[in-house]
């Protein structure tokens, strides 16, 4: 069964992984950057890291080492408590400042 | 045996500190007292010491090896040979004298104490310059009468002129100081050695045109030293502001003993300048310069106490001249005699500026005679002395020199014979101005007037009957003499040079009448002008003749080293402070400062707030790290 994993995986070739991990990984770059919601530069974030993982489990299986995934599983573990606080943190300013724009917090300079 | 010589330089050092540390807590007499009589202790001493001298020879006292590294050692030792003998016995001799003196002249003095202290200072660190058997010792003994000389001069420093003439002295006297160093530092490179008795006898074996190069430097470089310590061109302008000290100050280190220290110390080195004709030579030029220059400008001064030390300047330029053409007795001799009568003089002078209330100017005196009888006989004793009419002493010295200088160069025979005419004249003049005539002064001061108490003539007396007698230390033979001092001295200086057969041209006889009517010559102009016409220098407002003026101007020596030297040296200064400092220095880091300053100012407008604009830039130096990385 694991063997059938592997196999269906590597059906398609890696540079489709690498380029789709790219696209993804870029759509985050460019979310973070151009959008002004909070939430939605958080969660562009998370692409980037989930484009991240894609590779690294493409490479782990075409290489046939696992140590790759095991860094996947580290990477979600990080991203899982990076939300909370990151979460915890937006909410506190959605109390204070009813907004999540991030420009509006724009008085934390000097 | 010789385990006490060593008392002779510190008893002054322990008055010294006994009066320094109790200068507020101790009795005036007692200070006084204490401060003579270690000197007078010091004097018994010394002639002891003089009288083993004369018994055994030389005496060396090694008390400690001060410095050594590898084979160069530096002991501290002393040596009591001829030379030194009599320096001790002038020192402490007219020291003590002096120290007697002072108890009467700074008895209302605030500073009494502190005066006593440094003069006991003084009085030791001259006995080191003379004791030592070494550069060294010499040069600590050397270093401390400037200091001495420092202290004293400015030892009335509340007076602003005053503090700048002891500024003025020290200053001079470091521009010899470091000719001297450097002497010293060239006999260690060359002779591995400071003691005289190391090098001495290896300087007549050096042969060769290196080494009398070598010769000529130490040599010039000491007499360098010497004209610094002993004021003579260029380094005379020191002594005469010096006599701001208080009035035994300039009898004792302005006349007596700190300003022979140059002609002991030539006199002492004599091997080397024996071999080193180029020095010599410029020695008794420099000497006779001096001589004429210092005498040209006592002529018109009216500070009494000008005149003595423009006098002072002239007769050392005398023992200057003496030793440039070899006459080390003479010069000698003139070192004994000069500090007999010059101290007289100055003490004279001092008890007749005690007597009229603290005034120096000449203008203001006069018809002091009945007043001062003892002040007046004994210094014109002083005067005939200075002036050089026989019998008295400085008669035998100046004409020993001046019969040396004759075989040397008639020409400058005749100079000295003009000098010491000169001489006579301003010291007369200063003596008709003081004493005859009439009272110019005040009412106040008139009324004031009164002879000096005991404690002061005495030393007076005693120093007159010296001033008369001195002269018979050396009574050349050709005056029926057996001229002791030149036997005395002779194993140091050689055999006794019979200077005196004059090889050809005028005889001895003839020499000696010269410079006697000369002196005699002026004598009666001084009297004629200032008696019979009663003569008074014109007052600084009025116009004087060119030459009256210029002298009376001292030629405008100050004012020229002003202008060659002061001027150029604050331009110099000023420069470096608003240019170099100001703008090169301090411009370099207050701009560096400055720049951080404003670099962070600029800097700081990165920083607006804006989230997405931080991240911006992170991702720009995301990539741009990653370009880097791929790159290279």
């Amino acid at each position: 069964m694991g063997n059938n994993i592997t196999q269906t995986i590597q059906t398609v070739p890696l540079n489709h992984y690498i380029l789709l991990s790219a696209i993804i990984f870029s759509i985050g770059v460019v979310g973070v950057l151009i959008r002004r919601n909070a939430i939605v530069v958080f969660m562009s974030v998370e692409l980037m890291l989930n484009a991240v993982n894609l590779l690294l489990t493409a490479f782990s299986v075409y290489k046939g080492d696992a140590s790759g995934q095991v860094f996947v599983f580290f990477v979600m573990a990080l991203a899982a408590a990076e939300v909370a606080v990151g979460l915890a943190i937006i909410v506190m300013i959605y109390r204070n400042t009813h907004s999540t724009d991030i420009n509006v917090l724009s008085r934390l300079k000097w | 045996m010789n385990n006490y010589l060593w008392l002779i330089p510190l008893l002054p050092l322990a008055g010294f500190i006994i009066n320094g540390l109790g200068r507020n807590a101790l009795p005036k007499n007692v200070i006084g007292a204490l401060g003579s009589l270690v000197i007078l202790v010091a004097f018994g001493l010394s002639v002891s010491a003089f009288l083993q001298v004369q018994a055994s020879g030389p005496i060396n006292v090694k008390l400690f090896n001060w410095i050594t590294v590898g084979t160069f050692n530096i002991p501290f030792a002393f040596l009591i040979d001829q030379l030194s003998a009599i320096m001790l016995l002038i020192i402490t001799g007219v020291g003590f004298l002096i120290h007697l003196y002072s108890i009467g002249y700074m008895h209302d003095d605030a500073g009494f104490g502190k005066f006593f202290a440094y003069l006991n200072l003084f009085v030791f660190f001259m006995l080191l310059l003379v004791l030592g058997s070494n550069y060294v010792v010499m040069f600590i003994g050397w270093e401390g009468v400037g200091l001495c000389s420092y202290l004293l001069i400015g030892f009335w420093f509340t007076n602003g002129d005053y503090a700048d003439a002891a500024k003025k002295a020290f200053v001079m006297n470091r521009i010899g100081d470091l000719g001297f160093l450097i002497a010293i530092f060239l006999m260690v490179h060359y002779f591995n050695s400071v003691n005289y008795a190391d090098i001495f006898p290896k300087v007549p074996g050096l042969h060769g045109a290196k080494v009398s190069h070598l010769l000529t430097m130490i040599t010039m470089l000491l007499f360098v030293g010497a004209t610094g310590k002993s004021a003579q061109i260029p380094l005379f302008t020191w002594l005469p502001d010096a006599m701001a000290g208080p009035t035994p100050v300039s009898a004792l280190i302005h006349a007596a003993t700190m300003v022979t220290a140059g002609i002991y110390m030539i006199a002492r080195s004599h091997v080397m300048f024996d071999l080193a004709p180029f020095t010599t030579n410029i020695i008794a030029i420099i000497g006779l310069a001096t001589a004429v220059f210092a005498a040209l400008i006592a002529l018109t001064q009216t500070d009494i106490k000008k005149v003595l030390a423009y006098s002072t300047v002239s007769q050392l330029g005398y023992m200057f001249l003496g030793l440039g053409v070899g006459a080390y007795t003479g010069s000698f001799f003139h070192v004994i005699t000069h500090a007999f009568f010059k101290a007289l003089l100055f003490l004279g002078a001092g008890s007749v500026i005690h007597a009229v209330s603290g005034e120096q100017d000449m203008r203001k005196m006069g018809g002091l005679y009945k007043k001062l009888p003892i002040t007046f006989w004994t210094m014109l004793l002083g005067t005939i002395a200075i002036s050089g009419i026989p019998p008295f002493s400085g008669f035998f010295s100046k004409d020993e020199i001046l019969a040396h200088t004759y075989q040397y160069s008639p020409i400058m025979y005749f100079i000295g014979v003009i000098t010491a005419m000169f001489t006579s004249f301003y010291m007369f003049r200063m003596l008709f101005l003081t004493f005859f005539g009439k009272f110019r002064g005040t009412h106040e001061q008139e009324h004031h007037l009164h002879e000096s108490p005991a404690s002061m003539t005495i030393p007076l007396i005693v120093l007159a009957i010296l001033s008369v007698v001195g002269g018979l230390l050396n009574v050349p033979a050709i005056l029926g003499g057996h001229e002791w001092l030149a036997h005395w001295l002779a194993p140091l200086f050689g055999a006794v040079k019979e200077a005196h057969e004059t090889t050809g041209g005028i005889s001895e006889m003839g020499l000696m009448g010269i410079s006697v009517g000369a002196a005699v010559l002026a004598l009666i102009y001084a009297y004629s002008k200032y008696i019979k016409k009663a003569h008074v220098p014109v007052a600084d407002t009025e116009e004087r003749p060119l030459l009256a003026a210029l002298s009376y101007h001292k030629f405008y020596i100050d004012e020229l080293y002003d202008f060659i030297i002061r001027k150029p040296l604050d331009a110099l200064s000023v420069f470096f402070y608003k240019v170099v400092d100001k703008m090169g220095i301090d411009g370099l880091v207050n701009g560096l400062g400055s720049g951080t300053v404003e670099t962070s100012k600029g800097l700081r407008l990165l920083q607006t707030g804006n989230v997405g604009f931080y991240i911006f830039m992170m991702v720009i130096g995301i990539i741009a790290v990653l370009f880097y990385s791929l790159k290279f």
